[in-house]
Formats: C-alpha cells, sequence, structure tokens
C-alpha cells in the first residue's frame, strides 16, 4: 500500500492502513467465493476512500496481479481512489459516504429470498456515520433481523477536518448501534485472529456490527493520528523511513519519484 | 396510470418471479392488488427513501427487478444521487416509479409537485425516462419495457379514467406518437398534460390552424429522428409539460431543433418560475402556468402571429 500510494501519489494513506488489519480478516478470514462466483459473500467497500487495503488483499488473493496493482491511479486504470465495480473483485462502486449499508441490506434480503447462504460484509467509517442514510439502514436491517449482514466501522476517531468528537460525536457509538438493534461487538480492530475469530462466530438473527477500534495511520509513526495523511502525497523521505518502520523493501521505480503529481 | 401500473405488474411478477415491490410508505388503496397476491415480494420500506433505493440496488445486483415505489418527488428527489450512484452506475434493472407528476396533488403545494423530475432523470444517459399521457399508454409502456435490463424512471400520474383521445394506448418505444397530421404547428407534449394539448389541436382547428400533436413519452433516449422528422415540416412548435420549462421535454425539442439546424420556432410552454405559495387544483394551476387547452391555443396562436424564420 506503501508502495503503490508513493507511486500514485495520491492521498488517503492513513485511511488505508487505518482499515487494513479489518480487510486482512474480512478477505483472508470469512469472504466466501471466487469473484466470478454468483453464489459468493458480497463485500461493500462503503469507505471507498480506503480501497487500496482492499486491492492489496486482492492481490494476495491471486485476485488481481502486480501489474493491476501498478496501475493505481494511472490513466484508464480500474483501480482509483474510489472502488469501481468494474475490476473484477469489486461488488459495488462507491466513493460517496453513507450508501453502502443500504445496498449491503439489499444484498443481505436478496439472499434470504433465494435461500441463499450468502453473507455480506460492509466496511464503513465512523463519520461515515454522520451519513442519517446510514441510520435508515440500521433501521431496515434490524427490522427484517438480516443475520446475514454485517458491518465493520473503523472507529478511528477522525474525519476529513479533525475528531469526530469535535465535529459531530457518534459518542457512544456502540451504544447507539445496540439501541437500532444490532449484535454489537467493541472489538480491537488491529488485532487480525481475534477479529477473524470475531467474524467467524457471528450467529443470529439480529445484523452484527463490529465497532472496531483502530489508530488513523496505523503502522507508520509518523502517520499516526495525523490528520494530514488523510490527503497528502509521500515525499521521497517519507515513503523511506514508512518502508524502513514496516520492515518492508524499498522499490525503486518508488523511491526517488517526485511525490507531486 | 396507477391503477394500471398496479395491475399489470400483478400479471408481470406472476410471470416472473423477480419482480419486486418497494414503497416509501404510500400507496394505500392503491398497491394492495400487489401486496394481497404477493404478501413476501412486498415491502413497505418506511419513510426512507434514500435507504429504499439503496436496497434495490443490492437486490438488483443479486438477480431481482425490484419496483421502487414513491410520490415523483420523493421518489426522484430525495434519493438522487442514490439513484445515480446505485442503479444507473452499475447498470441495474430497478425501477423508479415516481406517482403524481407536475401538479396532480395541486392542493398539496410545491413539496408535493415534481415540476424537475423529469429534467434531473433526462440528464443521465444510463436511464430510461418514461412518462405516459394516459392509463392506456402507462399499461403499454410497462408491458414493453418491463424486461430492460438497465434502470428505468416512469412517471404515472393519478388518474385512471382520462383517456388521450387519439392516442388509442399507442406506446412506440424510442419514438413519438402522433395525433393528427397538421402542417401549421407542432404540440409537443409530456405526461399527463397531453390532453389539453389535443384539446387545444382543436379548437386550433375551429380557427383554421392546422397542428399535429407529438406524445413524447419516452425523454431517455431521447426520440431525436422521430422528432427532427416532425419538427421539419412545422414552421411553429410547442413544448407542453407540467414541468419547469428548463430540462423536460421543451429543452428536448429547443436541443433537437438546434442541433439538427431546423427552420421551426418553439415556445416553451410550462412552468418559469418557483411558487409564490398559492396552490389549488390541477386545473387551477395549469390554468397558472398557461397548460389548459384554452391557454395553450392562444399561445399556438400568438406564436403564428409574430414574423417565422
Amino acid at each position: 500500500m506503501i508502495e503503490q500510494s508513493k507511486r500514485a501519489g495520491v492521498g488517503h494513506i492513513g485511511s488505508a492502513l487505518s482499515v487494513a488489519d479489518l480487510v486482512a480478516a474480512v478477505c483472508s478470514r470469512v469472504l466466501r467465493g471466487r469473484p466470478d462466483d454468483p453464489e459468493r459473500d458480497r463485500f461493500v467497500v462503503s469507505k471507498g476512500h480506503a480501497v487500496l487495503a482492499v486491492y492489496a488483499a486482492l492481490y494476495l488473493g491471486d485476485v488481481l496481479t502486480q501489474q493491476d496493482l501498478d496501475g493505481y491511479c494511472a490513466d484508464a486504470s480500474l483501480l482509483g481512489v474510489h472502488p469501481e465495480h468494474a475490476l473484477t473483485g469489486i461488488d459495488f462502486s462507491t466513493g460517496s459516504l453513507g450508501q453502502g449499508l443500504s445496498i449491503g441490506a439489499g444484498a443481505a434480503l436478496a439472499a434470504r429470498l433465494q435461500g441463499s447462504p450468502r453473507r455480506v460484509y460492509v466496511l464503513m467509517s465512523d463519520a461515515e456515520c454522520n451519513e442519517g442514510s446510514v441510520w435508515e439502514a440500521a433501521m431496515f436491517a434490524a427490522h427484517h433481523r438480516l443475520g446475514a449482514l454485517t458491518a465493520v466501522i473503523d472507529l478511528n476517531g477522525q474525519q476529513a477536518m479533525g475528531a469526530t468528537d469535535d465535529i459531530l460525536s457518534l459518542t457512544p457509538m456502540a451504544a447507539r448501534w445496540q439501541a437500532f438493534g444490532w449484535d454489537v461487538h467493541e472489538v480491537d480492530g488491529h488485532d487480525e485472529a481475534r477479529l477473524g475469530a470475531t467474524l467467524a462466530a457471528l450467529d443470529g438473527e439480529r445484523p452484527h456490527v463490529l465497532v472496531a477500534h483502530t489508530v488513523f495511520g496505523k503502522g507508520v509513526s509518523f502517520m499516526e493520528r495525523q490528520l494530514k495523511w488523510h490527503y497528502l502525497p509521500m515525499s521521497d523521505d517519507d515513503y523511506r523511513q514508512a518502508m524502513q518502520e514496516l520492515g518492508a523493501t524499498e522499490t525503486e521505480a518508488c523511491a526517488g519519484r517526485s511525490s507531486a503529481r | 396510470m396507477r391503477g394500471a401500473f398496479v395491475r399489470t405488474l400483478t400479471e408481470l411478477a406472476a410471470a416472473d418471479e423477480r419482480i419486486l415491490l418497494l414503497t416509501g410508505d404510500l400507496g394505500f388503496m392503491a398497491l394492495e392488488p400487489f401486496h394481497d397476491r404477493f404478501p413476501g415480494r412486498f415491502f413497505n420500506m418506511g419513510v426512507a427513501e434514500q435507504n429504499m433505493v439503496g436496497v434495490a440496488t443490492g437486490l438488483a445486483e443479486a438477480g431481482f427487478v425490484p419496483y421502487v415505489y414513491s410520490i415523483a418527488t420523493f421518489a426522484v428527489l430525495r434519493p438522487y444521487e442514490f439513484i445515480r450512484n446505485g442503479p444507473i452506475w452499475h447498470a441495474l434493472p430497478v425501477r423508479i416509479v415516481g406517482i403524481g407528476g407536475g401538479f396532480e396533488y395541486g392542493t398539496q403545494g410545491l413539496s408535493h409537485h415534481a415540476v424537475e423530475d423529469l429534467g434531473v432523470m433526462r440528464i443521465q444517459p444510463g436511464i430510461r425516462v418514461i412518462a405516459p399521457a394516459d392509463h392506456r399508454q402507462a399499461e403499454a409502456a410497462i408491458r414493453q419495457s418491463w424486461d430492460h435490463p438497465g434502470p428505468i424512471y416512469y412517471r404515472l400520474g393519478k388518474d385512471d379514467r382520462t383517456t388521450v383521445p387519439g392516442l388509442d394506448g399507442r406506446f412506440t418505444p424510442d419514438g413519438i406518437d402522433t395525433i393528427g397530421d397538421g402542417t401549421d404547428v407542432a404540440l409537443v407534449a409530456t405526461g399527463s398534460v397531453a390532453v389539453e394539448a389535443v384539446a387545444a389541436a382543436d379548437l386550433l382547428r375551429e380557427r383554421g390552424v392546422s397542428a399535429t400533436v407529438a406524445i413524447v413519452s419516452t425523454l431517455q433516449p431521447a426520440p431525436e429522428a422521430a422528432l427532427a422528422a416532425l419538427l421539419r415540416r412545422v414552421p411553429r412548435a410547442l413544448s407542453v409539460e407540467a414541468h419547469y420549462v428548463t430540462g423536460g421535454v421543451g429543452s428536448l425539442v429547443a436541443e433537437v431543433i438546434a442541433e439538427h439546424a431546423l427552420p421551426c420556432r418553439l415556445v416553451r410552454c410550462g412552468v418559469r418560475a418557483v411558487s409564490d405559495g398559492r396552490s389549488g387544483s390541477q386545473q387551477y394551476m395549469h390554468a397558472r402556468h398557461g397548460l389548459t387547452r384554452t391557454g395553450l391555443a392562444e399561445t399556438a396562436l400568438a406564436a403564428l402571429a409574430r414574423p417565422g424564420t
């Protein structure tokens, strides 16, 4: 992700790092079916601006090639800043916050009507819950007891212009979902093994939500909880330090390239 | 048209179990025939139109054909971005059914008057936009379009009695349906107000003016060739719609005249200003906006009296 973000010279790396463990848990531990299987589980990346983490998962799952990945944000690429369903492995195009949970609820209702065991996972941001439509969908899913639906909320406490508690408080997040009739699990959003175990054990008729406590920019010291990494591309020095901290190998194609595009 | 819609949809649903009906808590004493026959395929989504369209998107991706029902303003304007980013972007067979376009909910005021729905839907190239002129045309349109693979917006009137004389239930997909073959003026009408255009043509005949009424029931994709062929042979045209003059059939006719360089002068009849708060019956609202038969006939005569091209 660091390498592709540097290569492309675009922002949102902080968000991708925030959700990386959540995406890893969903994609490697519970999500079933290859992209061309109509009976596959569905994954709605409602927090579309973090899709770089999903591209990485699709690459590790042999859905995307290195060449595909290297096209991230290039001209005519299907791998843009936000997900496009025209790309194999992406079920729904997103980018406008507050729309994915409704789509996921529809997908879960469809599975029930068709008698299918398909499950639906929706990755959301905490600030996305500012959108009223999220709560329309929350009411609907609980009313219809859509137990096949799981929302995963990336609770990093930050939004585009500051801290969520300063801008439009969502606290207490878990209690709000409980009040709407959901099966709520508060979890450490960076403990991938426990996230996987929690996801795998979800059961019952109520829709499920993981309120996942995360750190924006997780894993790179100078990005953690630093809002500017919602926006900034990395400089060469930023890139080298980030790769060093993550124990990764620098790619020559990235180091030395201008970060301003 | 509402009765025709529910009756026709119930018939189609009996033959194809992919059809579902979702309503935003509207359609009391209208949707029961479908609900009673297929209770497991009917969903009252509550007063939550954005979620309704989002859910329909998820259902359609899995193979269903969901019909999403509300009053036209609520069906189109509230969830507009959901329609754009959902069924349109994903090219899914969601049907947005907006009831009571124009001033059909006359006394209810601007919140219930859909006077821009056709415009905002027509500018989206990925959705068919169908606005039938009467209940017989509505039934034909629904039967001929229901299994279209992409999304459709239907603007349907409430009236299930009035028929447009001479239309005889015709619906020409991707074309127009004409009544009469006059050569002095064309009245190009959309929606249930078309009955006024036909009556205006009768009044004009009494005044020695020969008119053709063209019913444009499919606005997107635009019936461009058919409109150009018609407008090429008349020196004057009036567009007639219970809609703002921008964005709907008036704009469509202007686009065709301009792009085909036709020697035809257009007068757009419709709504030109935001509500001043005074509402009334549909007839009153039509009169205020020059959309009654006498108002249209007077506008046509004035247009004919002005110098041509």
